[in-house]
């Protein structure tokens, strides 16, 4: 660990899980839990937390979306904590995006103060908002992961996608042009990546859902490029995305007459497993996708029962 | 109030300035306020003061009504000061009885609100009414002018304005960084818009620096010290050791042949590493002076002392290699320094959605200018990096140009360059070639016809900004190619694109260390790092520093052809001084009341000009009337208020405040 | 295809001048007025190829106050807001902030297809917000395909099945303890961001 190990661990991180988290994304919630134990550092759950009013929600009062984020925030300093870890992309980009316009307008600061203290509740608005990407390359550091690694990586190539949202537009968690963080640290635990060129590009968000057509097409041609470089399988960071690739290769393959049976880990799951995590314990077990090559790639010191 | 002094009789004129200030400032009011006030003989309005009229109602006004102090409410100073001084002075009235108050530019360019910027413009001539009773007659100083130039940098402007000053018949000094002089030009193998020769023009005139009687060419050199003043500057020019005595070569290379790297294996950087050379070398095979350098950091000598000298042998009695060769310092005085140190071209990797250096085929304008080059590295040939020729090629305009994100401003040479390349490389080797513009910018002579002469050609052009070049293919026929993703904003479609070669046409930027330069040479910079003339229309060579003039690109981008122009225009400014043989100063020089002096020295060691001498056994300090350049600070230093300053004594600039915040 | 009759000629009186500076006056949107329509924003939007305006020229639109054209578009619905427009926009234009601005118009004002999925999901997840304090995919989705197109269901029922059998489909509705916070938070009416 880079600086000093148990102030680190005392410190501790707070953590929101948001509202994916506990539905479709839960093996990120099991995974990630599970990378932060390995690592020494437990995570602390914010108490009554809130969804942060993400996408669809600024669709309809941007004012109501910034209130919410501004709850949590308010939540977060009040449960004690500088540094609040915000794992889906959405809400890092919600949160940062409440901070920045209370920062910038002093009349979106007046009336998220005003609404807060109607609730009771007081805006600090020097949270840090964190995403397990940029803790465990900046506050854990490539050299820990490295020493903690006790499995060597049987698998393949694979292609890191980052999306967008976490890289755009706030720059914090790695560079919005070309990300290079996730391959880094996924190199640390002997983990070969392909270059990859489309790894900022969109997923799509929702639109699978309510525009399957264009959804699907464009998980097509990020499954079809990551295969063409030669990837067998992708690692994510954000649970809409991991969601999109992952669960909609048959649809995919009804739309374009194109087999894949592709992985879609999450990066959590992937180191996390070269620092000793069980199949089960890292949400492994909960892919749609690929689940043959996922039982060939992790299946050398756990028993698979899962897989049926 | 302080005393109504009997004999002042002053002129107020409020200028209307057609309606840059009368649509704002009610001038009428203003004048009639003026006329309510102490010593106010005359008050007048009037459209435009600047012009002759306006002039001659000045002068009249002096000659009829005995006027002894004018003061001028218009634009200002920096413009007319000079202008209602001068006129003054032709009805025989000291100039310094002049006091010219500014309320355009800090009044009706500025506000809004007409009520109040008309009570503003009231108060400012109020307080120069009570100042200029308490001006005094003043005399210029004159400076001498040392008839010897400094030149500082040898591209094209540097060379033109060297040559323009020396045909003049007057010494210069010519200060190049570089090995040869030649700058960008040098490297260009045509022109645009008459696709003339680069070399062919630029080449007779490097010689004939190198070959003139009143140039002396330093190269490989830096100006690291400037002292004194317009007229009588002091230079230090350090010059680098090249290893090789420039005054024993003949430039006949043998050395370079010689050389115990038997093959090139340096990246040449005049190629920008798109050929190899060896150690000791010359840039170009053009360069002047034909002196080879050592490179000291490649030499085996230098890197571990054990070479067999091959180059020393081969030179054999004319002995001019000499690895003790250390840096050697020139001093110079110079009256008139011209600054040509020229710009730099935007860092293609800072837009990494261009994959420069990442896809090798991707190249900026600069790599195609030598790869287009006879005397390239590739004697012409234009080829891929694995030797093949494009068949197709994107021409990407505004790289690092119109874009908050890198540089804001447009760089004017660009659009001009990019239709030169497009049909270099089409004539090089019959390939598609597409061009990306933003907005197609060709106003020079010839530029538009040019424009014509490509759109016949069959080029593509193609309206929008390119987002990306990835190697991303969709299928069969993107794979392996570079493949553009951009905007047809004519066509309101996206399109996909793919190619073989990718140029990025990259801006102009100030070098890395322009405000170095800028320092050294008090001379101001813009917000975006170009060196500042001191009036965009009417002084655009000169500097807020006298004697100190700009040609080139240091000043903004720009073209060969406005480049020399303003390179003809520095020189003729300091051909003007020079041939006045003198300049005047403005008499605003700080000054020591002797008796009240104690000798403390405090204003010496402050003085940024060093124009101050303590003479420690009188216990007195003096200030040098011409290298004061009137900033003020020993006035506001001196702890006994034993100095005091011209056109800035305390009583006119109490009396300016007291008329500033006097209501009424 | 379009009638050969069809007249597409825009009259000024159609421009509603004041418009855009209502929409440059949104946190976000002051630079819509610096556009210099280079068309980087459609180059480098994923979805720019399905729109009946690119984003380029819905910014055109706001900037000369088309609004009808502007609040009627697919654009608007398709913008995904990935940001990769506001990241490389070489004049700062925050074209993602402008699209929401839009979206929410053109939903006070109901100019938007009837039973148009994307409107109706943004909706129906405000609504389970306020009333809940979280989102439950499971109950979103299906409130969404019931208010706009049922059909969408027996598409997702595969997907559905995989993610139950995988433990993904949580049917419980979360809720918040202190859900009055949050009705206190919305209790007044806001101006700077609506």
């Amino acid at each position: 660990m880079k600086a000093d190990d148990s102030g680190l661990a005392a410190r501790g991180y707070l953590y929101y899980p948001g509202c994916s988290l506990r539905a479709t994304g839960v093996a990120y919630e099991e995974s990630l839990l599970t990378l932060f134990r390995l690592l020494g550092l437990p995570l602390r759950e914010l108490e009554d937390w809130n969804c942060c009013g993400a996408t669809s929600y600024m669709s309809i009062d941007e004012g109501a979306a910034a209130l919410l984020s501004a709850r949590v925030l308010s939540l977060a300093r009040q449960q004690g904590a500088e540094d609040l870890l915000a794992p889906c992309s959405a809400c890092y980009l919600a949160l940062r995006k409440t901070q920045d316009s209370v920062h910038r307008y002093p009349r979106v600061q007046q009336e998220v103060e005003e609404s807060l203290a109607r609730a009771g509740l007081t805006l600090l608005n020097s949270t840090r908002i964190r995403h397990p990407l940029e803790v465990l390359y900046t506050d854990v550091g490539l050299p820990a992961i490295h020493t903690k690694t006790v499995r060597r990586w049987r698998g393949g190539q694979v292609a890191c996608y980052y999306g967008c949202q976490l890289v755009r537009p706030y720059e914090g968690v790695d560079k919005a042009q070309n990300p290079t963080r996730m391959e880094e640290l996924l190199q640390q635990v002997g983990v070969p990546v392909v270059d990859y060129a489309l790894k900022t590009k969109c997923c799509g968000g929702s639109l699978t859902g309510t525009l399957s057509e264009v959804g699907l097409r464009l998980n097509y041609i990020l499954l079809k490029e990551a295969a063409r470089k030669g990837a067998e399988a992708i690692v994510t960071v954000c649970p809409l995305c991991q969601f999109n690739l992952d669960a909609y290769q048959r649809d995919i393959r009804q739309q374009s007459g194109e087999r894949f049976d592709i992985p879609i880990l999450y990066f959590t799951q992937v180191l996390g497993w070269a620092l000793g995590g069980g199949v089960r314990e890292l949400g492994l077990h909960r892919a749609v996708s690929g689940r043959n090559l996922i039982k060939r790639w992790f299946q050398a010191h756990e028993p698979v029962e899962a897989y049926v | 109030m302080s005393e109504h002094k009997s004999d002042i009789r002053t002129g107020v004129y409020v200028c209307h300035c057609g309606t840059n200030i009368a649509s704002v400032v009610d001038v009428r009011e203003a004048a009639r306020h003026a006329a309510s006030l102490p010593g106010v003989e005359i008050s007048r309005e009037y459209k435009y003061l600047c012009s002759e009229p306006g002039q001659a109602l000045i002068r009249q006004d002096i000659l009829e009504r005995g006027l002894n102090r004018i003061v001028v409410a218009a634009c200002s100073p920096h413009l007319h000061e000079e202008t209602f001084r001068t006129a003054a002075a032709a009805a025989q009235l000291n100039p310094f009885h002049v006091q010219m108050i500014n309320i355009r530019e800090h009044n009706s360019w500025v506000h809004e609100d007409k009520a109040r910027a008309s009570r503003k413009a009231e108060k400012l001539i109020r307080a120069a009414v009570r100042r200029v009773a308490h001006h005094k007659p003043l005399e210029r100083v004159r400076v001498p002018i040392n008839p010897a130039v400094l030149v500082v940098g040898g591209g094209i402007a540097g060379i033109h304005a060297a040559l323009t000053v020396a045909n003049a018949g007057r010494q210069v000094y010519l200060v190049e960084r570089e090995p040869s002089i030649g700058g960008h030009m040098a490297m260009f193998d045509k022109t645009f818009p008459t696709l003339d020769c680069a070399a062919c023009i630029l080449t007779p005139k490097m010689s004939a620096v190198k070959a003139h009687p009143n140039i002396k060419l330093w190269t490989h050199s830096d100006v690291t010290d400037v002292q004194g003043y317009v007229g009588n500057y002091r230079v230090k020019v350090t010059r680098w050791p090249r290893m090789v005595r420039e005054e024993l070569c003949s430039g006949c290379l043998e050395c370079v042949a010689a050389c115990v790297f038997k093959e090139a294996k340096v990246p040449d950087e005049f190629n920008f590493g798109l050929s190899k050379r060896k150690p000791i070398y010359i840039p170009f095979p053009q360069a002047v002076p034909q002196v080879p350098l050592i490179d000291m950091e490649n030499c085996i000598q230098f890197r571990t002392g054990k070479c067999k000298k091959a180059c020393a042998q081969a030179c054999g009695d004319r002995k001019a290699i000499d690895f003790q060769q250390g840096e050697e310092i020139k001093e110079v005085d110079v009256g008139t320094i011209i600054v040509a140190t020229g710009s730099k071209t935007f860092d293609a990797e800072r837009a990494a959605y261009y994959g420069y250096g990442t896809y090798p085929n991707v190249y900026t304008s600069l790599e195609i200018e030598r790869l287009v080059n006879a005397c390239g590295p590739t004697a012409g040939r234009v080829v891929l990096r694995n030797g093949e020729t494009p068949k197709s090629v994107a021409i990407i305009h505004c790289v690092g140009s119109r874009d908050e994100n890198t540089n804001r401003w447009c760089s004017r040479v660009c659009c001009m360059y990019s239709l030169k390349l497009a049909h270099l490389l089409k004539e090089h080797t019959g390939a598609e070639v597409f061009n990306f513009y933003i907005d197609m910018r060709t106003p020079g002579k010839g530029f538009e016809e040019f424009y014509q002469k490509l759109l016949n050609e069959g080029v593509h052009f193609v309206r929008g900004r390119v987002a990306e070049v990835t190697e991303w293919a969709l299928d069969q026929s993107e794979e392996g190619k570079l493949v553009l993703r951009v905007e047809d904003t004519l066509l309101g479609l996206v399109r996909r694109i793919p190619v073989d070669m990718v140029v990025l046409s990259v801006g102009m930027e100030p070098h890395a260390d322009a405000s170095e330069v800028r320092r050294l040479f008090n001379i101001t910079c813009s917000s975006e790092g170009f060196f500042l003339e001191r009036h965009p229309k009417l002084a655009p060579v000169n500097t807020f520093t006298d004697g100190i003039f700009l040609a080139g690109s240091c000043q903004g981008p720009k073209d060969i052809p406005d480049t020399v122009a303003q390179a003809g225009a520095a020189a003729a400014e300091a051909l003007a001084l020079i041939g006045a043989g003198y300049m005047e100063q403005e008499p605003n020089a700080a000054y020591v009341v002797e008796d009240h002096c104690s000798g403390c020295g405090a204003c010496s060691a402050l003085c940024p000009y060093s124009a101050i001498t303590l003479d420690a056994g009188a216990r007195r300090s003096s200030i040098h009337p011409v290298l004061c350049k009137g900033c003020g600070t020993c006035v506001a230093a001196c702890p006994s208020g034993a100095i005091r300053q011209n056109l800035f004594e305390d009583e006119q600039i109490f009396e300016e405040i007291t008329g500033v915040l006097t209501h009424g | 295809m379009q009638a050969l009759t069809l007249r597409k000629m825009k009259f000024q009186r159609e421009a509603l001048p004041q418009w855009v500076e209502q929409i440059s006056d949104i946190p976000g949107c002051e630079r819509v007025y610096s556009c210099i329509q280079c068309g980087t924003c459609s180059g480098t939007c994923p979805l720019s190829i399905y729109m009946d305006f690119t984003p380029r020229r819905v910014i055109a639109l706001v900037r000369e106050g088309f609004r009808t054209e502007a609040l009627t578009c697919q654009t608007i619905w398709l913008c995904a807001s990935c940001y990769a427009c506001t990241a490389h926009c070489p004049q700062n234009v925050h074209i993602t902030e402008v699209m929401y601005s839009l979206k929410r118009e053109a939903i006070r004002h109901r100019m938007y297809p009837p039973r148009f999925p994307i409107p109706v999901l943004a909706q129906e997840f405000y609504k389970s917000v306020r009333r809940r304090g979280r989102n439950s995919e499971f109950w979103l989705v299906l409130r969404m395909a019931l208010r706009s197109n049922p059909f969408l269901l027996l598409k997702m029922i595969g997907t559905g099945w995989r993610l139950l059998r995988t433990g993904r489909l949580s049917l419980k509705r979360e809720k918040i303890e202190r859900i009055q916070e949050i009705q206190k938070e919305f209790a007044a009416p806001r101006e700077a961001i609506s």
